[in-house]
């Protein structure tokens, strides 16, 4: 395999000197075991590499990809980059980043370990956690799924700005799909445990997750309708905390496409809430040197006090607002251009964790999963309708369990209803991080 | 990047596949497979009144499976040559781990095939015509009124020439043109700011808009987001709900669809698992995934297993009849496959996937049904959703909905999630229109996103739960 940065060198050596060139390399391989049955279900190995290619001439930006590491062809690849940028808009603000000064983190986010890792050993880690689920509990009908994936990542970008940067990274994770079952009632439950290396996965607690989520729901109801506070398990507030990301990119401020546009310096939230967004914290998933346009990533201030601090921006995002990229720009592989983004957001942790806070509640809902997520809510008007399974909180103690209700409320309403932020932080794959979270005026709709 | 005109059967020659195949069966195994692709697509994104960018690109690889016994191994390469698909082969086979294949032949019988027809191949429509007809699309959004404040507009179009070849002696192949055109407005008003989306999509050529003209896409996204400017917070709980034709097809592919898919029901993870020729609907539904339904999103001439689509009958007035079935899950049950195995691209096992999936039309007015609702939701168009196949749950988010007062259809709602159970919704169904329209989605299955169809004619659901934050 060539070596990756050479390869974006050599194409950008076809530049000329009216142009902007960016040439984004990347390679990954993935290994993917899924047993059923104490057998192996399906064994994959996967491989992605290509190129892609941003072009920037006369204030034009046009884009071309080739799925593979082949010099002829990101060349070619070049040249259809460039014929592209003959038919966009000119646009006073396209171009790439320029190099600023700031350096990036030293993360060291590779495992060799990983790498090396037997394809047997593999197997066996998905074997014992589909074991582990069956046993778990007799109302354990079926394990639908017990993978384990490992996979790696590394990342060339060489740009006629002088951008010249490498990443890699490793990781792995283990996913079980349960399903209980109880008379003629049926309720699933997912148990995964992720890390940068074989030896971090907490197999056990991936079993013990899926067999608890999918046992306590069983016998399930609809709950009445009622105006009540909602206890968000830690995965269902980084999901929420995804869709706040949206709000807070600079790019859709800049537009007026969000419902923060605006109100810098206002008080958006609760005084006990404070959200950053910091790639640079090797615990987090998100954890990268470089963003996906070459500049070091930071930590950047969101909401402090529950006070609006800033927005993310790339460099385009941050031209159009007049100010500079965050170092948040993301891109989905060589296939894409990049654009703003959160890498790995964070509340501030209170001092409860989950038990502290639903005895602090007292009564209440604690949401184990959301589904609609991107149907129900619009981040433009703050709209928030989500369809909700999990268990009431009735003295201060987890009772009956509920299914089929939907929980609604407006992002705006919700920041100013925290009631509490859990102790509870648990480092997830994606761009946010899970943490108990309490919210108050939700309305439940049921029967 | 030029795309040559060569038929997709020359991606990889016949006697290579055959000796590939002969490899991937060497260390044993019951059953190997080859799919080869060259995809090239290109899309251009209009937003804030520029044309942000051309993109363009191409991917070309095969993907290599070896089924033995109840395992199936898997690997994908972008190098064609024989080397590289030896090597492929080889690692596929890895799963054939006692070895004792021995030498296998593979002889490969091209099966006949007519591909899609094509009257304008959009790699031949000049990029600055794409680029034309998107700004048109954002002045006649723009001309909709001045609430209108932003706009966005995506076109993409692409080319999947695919061949199958496998060690049962199959040869197909096909070339697969799609066309979409997707339209948002963000329209601004004294209740802060709504969106309005449409999109029109087809397995068409550039061809498609001269039955379905931008100007159209733009006027109904507009239209949408200006409505929804007097929008009051839609009702929560349950209520009677009219699904206008064409507007709700996605609940059934989600709500129902999934269910039916072998693959869940071979892991008895589904609600219809063992209920073949049991009343799973109320009388007069009939449930149809049909992939040879004319250039809907979902069509397709063969699967991505070389096996002509076809229709299937999964309920018929309300009684279930059959699943959805790929080649190895069929292979599971000794029957054969329905067509419905599919794959993102090379780089993807295939599995059970829906093409068009829809309910068939009834005898009753749409405009009666509407009348004779008392009060409920008149849902214009649903946005989203999301299952769970084993307990049948579904969110929908509603994108484009009325109060029905009175029998009348009044005030327009904000958006806000539908939540029920697809075996329960079946089952309350009391009225049928004797209308029908489908409407294009992308499906996403195990990380896997395939263009779907969905379709159904104007009905009525006695009662959903609507998630919205007014008292019903």
């Amino acid at each position: 395999m060539p070596d990756l940065l050479v390869l974006a060198r050599r194409v950008l050596e076809q530049a000329t000197t009216d142009e902007e060139v960016e040439v984004y390399v990347s390679h990954g391989r993935e290994t993917s075991v899924r047993v059923f049955e104490g057998a192996i279900e399906q064994l994959e190995t996967a491989e992605s590499a290509g190129v892609g290619v941003r072009v920037i001439s006369a204030g034009r930006q046009g884009f071309s990809y080739v799925g593979a590491l082949d010099e002829s062809a990101a060349k070619e690849a070049l040249n259809e980059a460039r014929d592209n940028a003959r038919f966009a808009t000119v646009d006073e603000h396209a171009g790439l980043a320029s190099p600023d000064g700031v350096e990036p983190s030293v993360l060291d986010l590779w495992r060799e370990e990983l790498v090396s890792f037997p394809t047997d050993d593999r197997v066996a880690l998905a074997l014992e956690l589909e074991r582990r689920v069956r046993a778990g509990d007799s109302r354990i009908r079926q394990v639908v799924s017990s993978d384990y994936v490992d996979g790696y990542g590394e990342v060339a970008i060489a740009t006629s700005r002088g951008i010249e940067v490498t990443d890699r990274q490793t990781g792995c994770y283990l996913f079980v799909h349960a399903v209980a079952g109880d008379g003629d009632d049926t309720q699933t439950g997912f148990g995964y445990s992720v890390g940068r290396a074989p030896l971090d996965l907490d197999l056990e607690a991936a079993a013990a997750d899926a067999v608890d989520r999918a046992t306590r729901l069983l016998g399930a109801k609809k709950a009445r309708s009622a105006k009540l506070t909602a206890v968000l398990d830690r995965r269902v507030t980084a999901t929420l905390l995804g869709i706040l990301a949206g709000t807070l990119s600079g790019e859709e401020v800049v537009k007026g496409r969000s419902l923060f546009a605006g109100r810098i310096g206002e008080q958006v939230g609760v005084g006990e809430l404070t959200l950053i967004d910091d790639p640079t914290n090797p615990l987090a998933y998100g954890a990268s040197r470089h963003d996906a346009e070459g500049l070091a990533c930071r930590c950047n201030s969101l909401i402090a006090g529950g006070e609006l601090k800033g927005f993310l921006y790339d460099t385009y995002a941050g031209r159009l607002a007049g100010t500079a990229s965050t170092g948040s720009a993301v891109r989905g592989g060589f296939r894409t251009t990049p654009g703003v983004g959160a890498q790995a957001l964070a509340l501030q942790p209170g001092t409860l964790d989950q038990a502290g806070i639903i005895a602090q509640v007292g009564e209440g809902f604690l949401v184990q999963s959301i589904t609609g997520v991107h149907s129900g809510v619009n981040p433009v008007s703050g709209d928030f309708s989500v369809g909700a399974e999990g268990l009431m909180i009735r003295a201060g103690e987890l009772a009956e369990p509920v299914r089929e209700v939907t929980i609604a409320s407006t992002i705006q309403r919700m920041l100013q209803h925290v009631v509490a932020v859990g102790s509870d932080v648990e480092w997830l794959p994606g761009p946010a991080t899970g943490v108990t979270l309490a919210i108050g005026e939700i309305a439940m709709s049921g029967s | 990047m030029t795309l040559t005109d060569n038929s997709p059967a020359d991606l990889v020659e016949a006697p290579v596949l055959e000796r590939v195949l002969g490899e991937a069966l060497r260390r044993g195994g019951d059953f190997a497979e080859i799919f080869a692709e060259d995809r090239s697509s290109s899309s251009i994104f209009l937003d804030d009144r520029k044309v942000e960018e051309l993109s363009s690109g191409r991917d070309r690889g095969a993907g290599i499976r070896v089924i033995v016994g109840e395992t199936t191994g898997f690997a994908h390469t972008a190098d064609l040559s024989e080397t590289g698909l030896l090597s492929a082969a080889q690692a596929a086979a890895a799963v054939a781990r006692e070895g004792s294949g021995g030498v296998r032949e593979v002889a490969l019988a091209r099966q006949p095939s007519e591909h899609q027809h094509v009257r304008m191949l959009p790699g031949t429509v000049r990029k600055s015509d794409k680029v034309d007809m998107l700004l048109r699309a954002d002045d006649v959004s723009r001309s909709a009124g001045g609430a209108i404040v932003q706009v966005s507009a995506g076109y993409g179009d692409s080319r999947r020439r695919i061949l199958v070849a496998n060690s049962d002696g199959l040869l197909a192949d096909d070339d697969r043109v799609r066309t979409r055109l997707f339209v948002t407005c963000v329209a601004s008003g004294d209740g802060g700011l709504q969106t309005g989306f449409h999109s029109v999509a087809y397995t068409l050529g550039y061809e498609m808009f001269d039955e379905h003209p931008v100007e159209e896409v733009a006027e109904q996204a507009a239209r949408r987001a200006i409505t929804k400017l007097q929008a009051r917070p839609a009702p929560s709980g349950v209520l009677p709900v009219v699904l206008k034709s064409g507007s709700g097809g996605i609940l059934f592919h989600e709500a129902c669809g999934h269910g039916l898919e072998a693959d869940h029901i071979l892991k008895d993870s589904s609600a219809y698992t063992g209920r073949i020729g049991q009343m799973v609907a109320s009388p007069g539904v009939t449930l149809v995934d049909d992939g040879t339904l004319g250039p809907n999103w979902g069509s397709l001439v063969i699967d991505d297993e070389g096996r002509p689509t076809q229709r299937n009958v999964l309920i018929r007035d309300g009684v279930l009849t059959d699943y959805m079935w790929d080649y190895l899950r069929a292979r599971k049950e000794g029957r054969t496959s329905s067509g419905n195995g599919r794959r993102q691209s090379y780089q993807d096992l295939p599995m059970v996937r829906m093409t068009n999936t829809f309910l068939l039309a009834g005898k009753e007015d749409p405009d009666e049904i509407v009348a004779q609702t008392p009060n409920g939701v008149y849902v214009a168009q649903l946005g989203g959703g999301q299952v769970n196949t084993a307990t049948g749950d579904f969110v929908f988010g509603m994108t484009e909905a009325y109060l029905i007062e009175n029998g009348r259809i009044t005030e327009p709602l904000r958006n806000a999630n539908l939540i029920g159970n697809g075996p329960d919704v079946l089952s309350k169904i009391d009225a049928i229109g004797n209308d029908f329209d489908m409407s294009p989605g992308t499906c996403g299955k195990d990380g896997q996103n395939v263009s779907v169809g969905c379709g159904q004619p104007t009905l009525r659901v006695t009662g959903v739960t609507i998630g919205g934050t007014a008292s019903a």
